[in-house]
């Protein structure tokens, strides 16, 4: 017990650590906000779509040799395939699922293409299953900002959010400009995706938007509590999961995403346990 | 002046005219039965009475001080709703959002008027249940009860019985039928079920490729060919067209 406990002292004591923790618990707390809206709208998917994107985006650019590849290509590339994702989900016509699948696939074969002819001093882990640490002082500030304007749009507008998520016809019909919401919810989305993408990698970020409010939903019965409750279990996933991750040497980002399916199948068993109970 | 008029309108759907030259009027305490086929255009009438969609013809005017955000509107149901985590309270408040402008909150008057709509329609009990957990029939009164949020004077209801047992039909259909007589709400329905529209509509909308068909109920009854051809729904088309000119009445 000495031993862990002087190894967290250890390791909460260290800056580039708690700037590691500060900006994804930011981002955890912002993914599950966004992920709430998305998921009860059956969006689940655009995360992971934007995400393979994102990987298409960072591996050419790199080769490109853009100067700064998150904010001239990556960020811009991935808010305009949010636009786009959205525009296929919302059209009946096409097969949103296998559109995004489609998008997503073409994104990663291309990226990938790119990286291995560009040479291979990129770590290609990194990117898929991220690195916590690679994190940087400016994009702990963006996660901040980001943060807070996530968090001030759920404050002000939560009415609008919620009746736009329940029943997207009906807002319309009060004149609430729905396809504003869902704009903003989308660009929001693609930021988190792109700064995300550092700490959990192309092939689990969706993960951090989807499992918090799946969770809460399993034990909420109000829009509310889902989107608190979602906020905090993803905050706390996520200490856990990096404390965890230290101590027993591995990977941060997928110690997150088991954590989260952990307290799933917990919750989960709850519910069973308790509608048994009431059954008898 | 006609709380909703509709003059020589057409709409397209994915830029084909789904319904073309159709005028229209609705006045206060009128009951509306709008019938047709599937595919005949209703849905896409609905979204243009709403606003939600253009006309590529025509105009839809309102008129005795209704705005078009301040119809009751009641959808069909989605799957999503159906195990959305929501209070009764939550989606029923939500009917006010026509008038919150940038507020943050509901008011205390329209927190009482939410409170006062759902003992009306006997769901007062449920307000801190989750939707989800609620009957069919429950469900689609919340969702009517938002309606009356939104509105004073029109509910505009899109198959508001589908999906409903026999018991809850007939619930939901008298509920409504005291809506329009006690409160003087005007209603519009988009209904499959002719026999109910023959019970409780004053006045009938056929909607058809061809032929449509506007008027009071009397008259829709009187005329042989419509009424012949009407039990057949869905089947009435072809030998409808040929008769109109042995019918009076304005097809």
């Amino acid at each position: 017990m000495g031993y862990v406990l002087e190894e967290l002292e250890l390791f909460f004591s260290l800056s580039f650590i708690q700037r590691a923790l500060v900006s994804g618990a930011f981002i955890c707390l912002c993914a599950a906000l966004l992920g709430a809206s998305l998921v009860l709208k059956r969006y689940s998917m655009i995360g992971d779509g934007l995400s393979h994107v994102g990987f298409g985006t960072l591996a050419v650019a790199t080769a490109l040799d853009v100067n700064d590849v998150t904010f001239q290509v990556s960020l811009p590339v991935v808010i305009i395939t949010a636009f786009l994702l959205l525009r296929i989900s919302d059209n009946s016509k096409i097969k949103g699922d296998s559109a995004i699948a489609i998008i997503s696939t073409t994104a990663l074969a291309i990226g990938y293409i790119v990286m291995y002819k560009h040479g291979t001093n990129i770590d290609v882990s990194n990117y898929m299953f991220g690195n916590i640490f690679t994190i940087t002082e400016r994009d702990g500030i963006i996660s901040v900002v980001l943060a807070i304007v996530v968090i001030l749009l759920f404050v002000f507008f939560y009415h609008k959010i919620f009746a736009v998520t329940f029943d997207e016809t009906f807002a319309r019909a009060v004149g609430i400009k729905a396809g504003f919401y869902n704009g903003v919810i989308a660009v929001l989305t693609a930021v988190v995706v792109v700064l995300g993408m550092r700490m959990m990698g192309t092939l689990l970020i969706s993960a951090i938007i989807i499992f918090p409010s799946l969770i809460s939903m399993k034990v909420c019965k109000s829009f509310k509590n889902v989107v608190i409750l979602a906020a905090i279990f993803a905050v706390i996933c996520f200490f856990v999961g990096s404390v965890s991750a230290h101590l027993l040497d591995i990977p941060t980002g997928s110690t997150i995403v088991v954590i989260n399916t952990l307290v799933l199948i917990l919750v989960s068993i709850f519910n069973l346990v308790k509608s048994r109970v009431r059954t008898e | 002046m006609s709380l909703i008029t509709c003059e020589d309108v057409t709409l397209s759907y994915d830029s084909k005219d789904v319904i073309s030259g159709l005028s229209f009027e609705v006045n206060e305490g009128d009951y509306l039965c709008i019938l047709g086929e599937n595919g005949s255009g209703k849905s896409t009438l609905i979204k243009a009475v709403l606003g939600l969609k253009g006309t590529s013809k025509g105009k839809i005017s309102f008129g005795d001080g209704l705005k078009q955000r301040e119809i009751g509107y009641i959808p069909q149901q989605t799957q999503v709703q159906k195990d959305f985590p929501a209070t009764v309270w939550e989606i029923v408040r939500s009917g006010f959002l026509n008038k919150m402008g940038f507020r943050m909150y509901y008011s205390k008057d329209e927190n009482a008027k939410a409170l006062e709509i759902m003992k009306k329609l006997n769901i007062e009990e449920f307000k801190n249940r989750s939707y989800r957990e609620l009957s069919g029939g429950q469900q689609q009164r919340v969702l009517l009860a938002r309606a009356l949020c939104a509105t004073t004077k029109v509910l505009l209801l899109d198959e508001p019985v589908a999906g409903l047992d026999h018991m809850m039909t007939v619930q939901l259909y008298n509920l409504i039928e005291k809506i329009n007589k006690e409160d003087n709400i005007t209603i519009i329905m988009v209904s499959h079920n002719h026999d109910a529209a023959m019970k409780y509509a004053s006045h009938i909308l056929h909607i058809h490729k061809d032929n449509m068909y506007f008027g009071s109920k009397e008259d829709y009854l009187e005329c042989p060919v419509c009424k012949k051809e009407d039990e057949k729904v869905p089947h009435i088309v072809a030998g409808h067209a040929k008769h109109v000119d042995k019918c009076n009445h304005k097809h």
